[in-house]
């Protein structure tokens, strides 16, 4: 398959030289990259090579000639009969056809995303931010997008189970009333109720209720997701839980300790949007600045300005130089394990923030001890701060505790004999607890467990009985968002699987034990509110008062004034007696992290989320052990990125930590700070569902209490052993080009062209070198621009495509073949050193370049352009030649080499958007800029006779971004946002050189860097 | 050493190279009849329903207009099946013990619907909007036929591509005016494409063909 020029690089092509890379091998400039650069699909190649072998041949033409004619057999098929079942009595409000939207929130460590969710004839199919809620602000993460998924998904528990064996309700309240009986004249001392963190109003009310009436029971909370070290560091500095929300609008300058702000945690799509709104060079108000110091590389960290990769452990010592430099009173500070560098660095962003005294804004992540949490607090109020770009407020949580105590305390408890009765409510503790709690050992002690959840999984292996949970599409419930505002939480079909939600087990618990999730919440609202207090008759007032004002809260998704208030708490005074970690000093640490896609294992099951690329590892179906590219060098002597058939091939390695040991594959990340490795957890399951179980490997088993988010005193033992990672880093290589345009704030200031002033960049063709004629487009003539100076890399593009589009999963031998669906991809790209490199984000869809070269080679006019500049793909002509495919140089035609939909499971027909068809095997399928949603608004205007308003068709990627990274639009109108984007000077077509003319631009990167620490 | 061949294999060979093209002709031309034909479309062919509903019974006879039973023809893309309910508002009362009625009774009773076999099915990667139609002045009867009498209800055209493509070139020879959408008695003037072009203009018909204004 060689051919004459192979080895002549086509233009623009330098051979491992280029600016950008996205492999290391590509930086190095390997040859076996540009092996693999020709190869799109590389497990093919075998087949191909065999055509060359005569008597293959022969057998190949045969089998082909057998296919053809079997195939025009097949479609000789008449439509089936179908049936067209009519409501008996239509509820009023559904006209068949059309979707409604209801809004809800759903949780994520208590704190609650308000969402919009689309209802087709009571079957809910898409998820989307809701605009007025604080927390959303129209955007979604993937967990909200994907959540969709896991409503139906079919390994969901449907039965409610007692020791193995399936129970009506009645039998378990039966069982739960003579176990409170048993607990009735102890006053419930050997009653514990565990819960993951809880902001619903109502739910605390009755597990307090419950605690009045048992007073010596106890209520636990362990949720792996939640951010215990921030609650536990603000009791440190303020001597009190206290809750805390950023106000990135009012930040110049931004300073991340280890925290992933944009993309995990409380608040994060409403920070992103307020971050990314301060980051355009454009605006009036300037450009705000971003220092990150991390270890493992995060969305954050890549979006920094300034990034310092750092051991976790070091951090502490940073942030206490920091601390003393800033004037953050009685702090001494010992940087003698600091390298050189890191000093001046960290000097150089101590003199920044003092200049920046009130207008600057200092993060702790997850991952850094209370400490840490505790001296930002001290050093915000040093610099004027707090009150201005973070503000204090009283916490989300009901009931905030230090939940790693908590779960010890519980686990002690258990383990002596003293409890009796546990109620688990939601969550997998026997899978998440750190391994050193022995819980699951500790659960064996409890003569009665109950387990709500989800999914039939490792905790509910372990309790007599196990109660399938609602989803929360399913049940009425409320809860907080992150700045307090509360939401009613809403369902939207009836539980699938008679699902209880954990208000409903709580009333069981109660001398009510039969009332629903919608009388609990309502009635404590009825309370609150006191608007029905003195109902007397039917036409009573205040009922309709109380009737109106929840319908109120229901339809906009928000309960108006529930914010809270900030507040000015003052600071404990006590920044000295901060405790420093004492840390033994070992050459190698464990940093544990959340995994980006499935947490803590909470959405194992979700085929979308595994077989999403994680940001920046771009791994799919897998955990790994990621470390940097010296430090792989050094644990495993000379390292290099291995492939075999274009799969690439990691060793596994054994890491062991106090006599406890797991295996994983090593994963080499660039910028990973170096003597450091890092695992992500939610992998391993033993237990709960057909995805879950057997992907990757179980880093809960080496996680020690006393050291929940690294350890040190770490050994790494090669085992000989290899596994092949599904990593798509490595697929739809677009040769060498300058994919990305940036420039830094000061030279784009200087001369705005200086973005497109790279070596390798060459200039758009002429218009007139076609010998079409110049094809004019009346009426509308969409286009996209996509800012990746705003792209944080976070995904929710990725997922809410999938969920729009009904694109399928394909598994990780698939993924591993190159053959992901995913109409939209982000690539990463890295410019400079392997250590700490600058990384960018470049969402792609398809361009829908108006010379298209897809279309010129189709046999079939299976792909064609519309009127309006569309790139359509027609399903139904497409005989699967794959040549559009080739003949594209972005890389975004995705074929359907089998039949990856799932045509027979029925609870998953429900999820499919019923506007776009449902793609079979042997077609080839594309991103189609979200055609049905712009079909959708022509005809809603035209029965106005009106045109679409900019604005009104919003695609599936950009009504997810919380970045508003990606805006689309006509291109006919001048004033639409996105003509306006298009004719900012950062504009620029990918690959425009290749006079494809595509209507997908980009915005070109502008990093806002410190001249102090430009080399 | 004798020839193998005799000599008419010369014209045996001919006749039958020349015959093979009429034949492949052939065979193409059944191919496209049969494809045609209604035995694949459907065409003209009354289905089997759970009961003897008559449109021309309710349509011709009592002259009920389309919309009171597909009540979303105007707002959605699906034009409705009227739910049990709304057969029910006119049957408890008249014909309240027919027989034939028995299926109706059947389901409001029990509350389960009734299952209809559909008559107009396109494929599923096909998408048509029936209220854009409508208010761009295509009649019920242009493409569902006179359903005022049809005693069982029958697919009047293919609801082939072509069959689509007809009218989204030349949407002139089948519009109508708004007012008219609703008539089942509505005959076309003779001088329709005068009226069409006068029609396309005043209601901004767009002659939409790209792909995927129907495939998407």
């Amino acid at each position: 398959m060689t051919c004459e020029g192979r080895d002549v690089s086509p233009s623009g092509l330098r051979d491992g030289q280029g600016e950008w890379w996205r492999t290391l091998d590509e930086r190095a400039g390997d040859p076996a990259f540009r092996e693999r650069l020709q190869n799109e699909f590389p497990s093919l190649l075998p087949d191909l090579d065999a055509l060359a072998d005569p008597v293959a041949r022969r057998k190949f033409l045969k089998l082909m000639g057998a296919s053809v004619a079997l195939a025009g057999l097949t479609a000789c098929t008449r439509q089936p009969a179908e049936k067209i079942v009519p409501y008996v009595r239509q509820p009023e409000e559904i006209v068949p056809g059309r979707p409604l939207y209801f809004a809800t929130a759903m949780t994520l460590g208590g704190v609650a995303t308000g969402l919009l969710v689309e209802s087709h004839e009571g079957r809910p199919t898409k998820i989307e931010g809701n605009p007025l809620h604080p927390g959303s602000v129209g955007a979604t993460d993937i967990f909200a997008q994907a959540a969709i998924l896991d409503l139906y998904d079919p390994d969901r528990s449907q039965t409610l189970l007692n020791l193995g064996e399936i129970r009506p309700w009645p039998r378990f309240l039966g069982a739960i009333r003579s176990m409170l009986q048993a607990q009735s004249p102890i006053g419930g001392s050997g009653l514990r109720i565990l819960t993951e963190t809880v902001s619903s109003p109502t739910l605390a009310a009755q597990i307090r209720d419950l605690l009045a009436r048992y007073p010596n029971a106890r209520w636990h909370q362990w949720d792996a997701v939640s951010d215990d070290n921030a609650r536990t560091g603000a009791r440190l500095a303020f001597g009190r839980y206290v809750g805390h929300q950023y106000r990135f609008e009012n930040a110049d300058l931004v300073l991340a300790l280890d925290a992933d702000v944009l993309s995990r945690g409380p608040g994060c799509l409403r920070y992103t949007r307020d971050f990314s709104a301060r980051r355009r060079p454009e605006a009036a108000a300037g450009m705000s600045r971003l220092y990150a110091i991390e270890s493992a590389p995060s969305s954050t960290g890549a979006r920094a300005d300034h990034r310092l990769p750092m051991r976790p452990r070091d951090i502490e010592v940073a942030a206490r130089l920091i601390a003393a430099g800033v004037g953050v009173a009685n702090l001494a500070a010992d940087s003698s394990t600091l390298s050189e560098s890191a000093r001046r660095w960290i000097d150089a962003v101590v003199r920044d923030l003092r200049a920046q005294q009130g207008r600057s804004l200092v993060i702790a992540g997850e991952g850094q001890p209370p400490s840490v949490h505790a001296l930002t607090h001290g050093i915000n109020a040093a610099l004027g701060n707090a009150g201005r770009t973070v503000v204090y407020t009283e916490p989300v949580e009901a009931e905030p505790t230090d939940q790693l105590q908590s779960l010890r305390t519980l686990a002690a408890d258990m383990t002596a004999g003293r409890v009796d009765a546990l109620l688990i409510l939601g969550g997998n503790p026997a899978y998440t607890a750190p391994a050193d709690l022995q819980f699951a050992a500790a659960m064996s002690k409890v003569p009665f467990c109950a387990h709500l959840s989800l999914y039939d999984d490792e905790t509910s292996a372990l309790c007599h009985w196990h109660i399938p949970e609602a989803h929360f599409l399913e049940s009425w419930s409320d809860a907080r968002a992150y700045d307090g505002t509360v939401s009613i939480v809403q369902p939207l079909i009836a539980p699938l699987y008679d699902g209880k939600s954990a208000h409903e087990l709580m009333a069981a618990t109660s001398d009510r034990p039969g009332r629903s999730g919608y009388d609990i919440v309502r009635e404590y609202w009825m309370q609150k509110t006191g608007l029905a207090a003195n109902r007397t008759t039917a036409n009573d007032r205040t009922a309709l008062e109380f009737e109106a004002t929840w319908r109120q809260w229901l339809h906009d998704g928000v309960v108006p004034d529930t914010a809270f208030t900030p507040a000015a708490f003052p600071l404990a005074a006590r920044e000295a007696a901060i405790p420093s970690e004492r840390l033994s000093s070992t050459d190698l640490d464990l940093v544990f992290r959340n995994d980006p896609s499935v947490l803590d294992g909470r959405f194992a099951n979700n085929g979308w989320l595994q077989e999403l690329p994680k940001p920046l590892t771009k791994l799919t179906w897998d955990n790994a052990v990621l470390v940097s590219p010296a430090t792989a060098g050094r644990l495993m002597g000379e390292y290099a990125e291995t492939f075999e058939g274009g799969e690439l091939v990691s060793d596994v390695v054994e890491i062991r930590h106090r006599g406890r040991m797991v295996r994983g594959p090593l994963f080499v990340v660039v910028g990973h700070a170096d003597d450091c490795l890092t695992v992500h957890m939610g992998y391993g399951r033993t237990r709960g569902g057909r995805h879950a179980v057997g992907a990757g490997f179980n880093a809960h088993a080496i996680r020690t209490t006393d050291e929940p988010w690294f350890a040190t005193d770490v050994q790494v033992v090669k085992t000989g052993d290899r596994l092949s990672l599904a990593c798509t880093q490595y697929h739809h290589l677009m040769e060498g080009r300058n994919m990305v345009r940036a420039a830094t704030r000061d030279a784009f200031l200087r001369d705005p062209q200086a973005v497109h002033e790279s070596p390798g960049i060459e200039a758009m063709p002429p218009r007139t070198l076609t010998l079409y004629p110049e094809w004019k487009y009346e009426g509308y003539k969409w286009g996209m621009a996509i800012d990746i100076n705003a792209c944080t890399g976070c995904n929710a593009c990725v997922i809410g495509c999938q969920a729009e589009n009904n694109i399928p999963v394909v598994g990780k031998a698939e993924v591993l073949r190159g053959r992901e669906m995913h109409w939209i991809r982000v690539d990463s790209y890295y410019r400079g050193s392997a250590s700490n490199p600058e990384t960018y984000f470049q969402p792609v869809p398809c361009m829908h370049c108006e010379n298209a070269p897809c279309e010129l080679v189709c046999p079939v006019g299976a792909t064609v352009h519309s009127h309006e500049g569309l790139n359509d793909m027609v399903y139904n002509r497409c005989v699967g030649t794959r040549y559009c495919s080739n003949n594209c140089p972005y890389k975004v035609r995705r074929f359907n080499f089998l039949l990856y939909q799932d045509w027979e499971t029925p609870s998953l027909k429900l999820v499919r958007n019923p506007d776009v068809t449902v793609r079979s095997r042997g077609v080839m399928e594309k991103c189609t800029y979200c055609v049905q949603r712009i079909n959708a608004a022509k005809i809603e205007t035209e029965r106005q006779d009106r045109r679409i308003r900019d604005g009104e068709v919003v695609t599936a990627c950009q009504q997810a971004c919380p970045a508003e990274a990606i805006v689309f639009g006509d291109l006919n109108d001048p004033n639409s946002r996105v003509a306006r984007l298009q004719a900012e000077v950062r504009n620029y077509a990918l690959l425009g050189e290749l006079n494809t003319r595509p209507r997908t631009t980009y915005l070109a990167a502008i990093r806002n860097v410190n001249p102090e620490l430009v080399d | 050493m004798s020839q193998i061949f005799h000599r008419s294999a010369n014209t045996i060979a001919k006749v039958t190279i020349f015959g093979a093209i009429f034949f492949i002709a052939g065979l193409l031309g059944i191919f496209d009849k049969v494809n045609r034909s209604s035995w694949m479309t459907q065409a003209r062919v009354a289905r089997e329903q759970p009961l003897q509903f008559s449109h021309e019974r309710h349509v011709g006879g009592n002259g009920i207009d389309c919309r009171y039973c597909h009540t979303s023809v105007e707002d959605s893309s699906f034009a409705g099946i009227p739910p049990t309910k709304t057969c029910m508002a006119c049957h408890s009362q008249i014909f309240s013990n027919s027989p034939f009625l028995e299926p109706v009774r059947q389901s409001f009773r029990s509350g389960l619907p009734i299952e209809w076999t559909r008559v107009h099915d396109l494929p599923d990667f096909v998408r048509f909007d029936h209220s854009i139609h409508v208010y761009k002045g295509v009649g019920c009867t242009t493409c569902h036929g006179q359903v005022d009498r049809m005693p069982l209800m029958y697919q009047e055209q293919s609801l082939q591509m072509d069959w689509c493509v007809d009218c989204h070139r030349r949407p002139e020879q089948y519009v109508r005016p708004r007012e008219a959408v609703f008539r089942v008695d509505y005959v076309p003037p003779p001088n329709q494409l005068e009226l069409g072009e006068e029609l396309v203009a005043a209601y901004q018909i767009q002659k939409l063909t790209s792909c995927s204004t129907c495939h998407q």
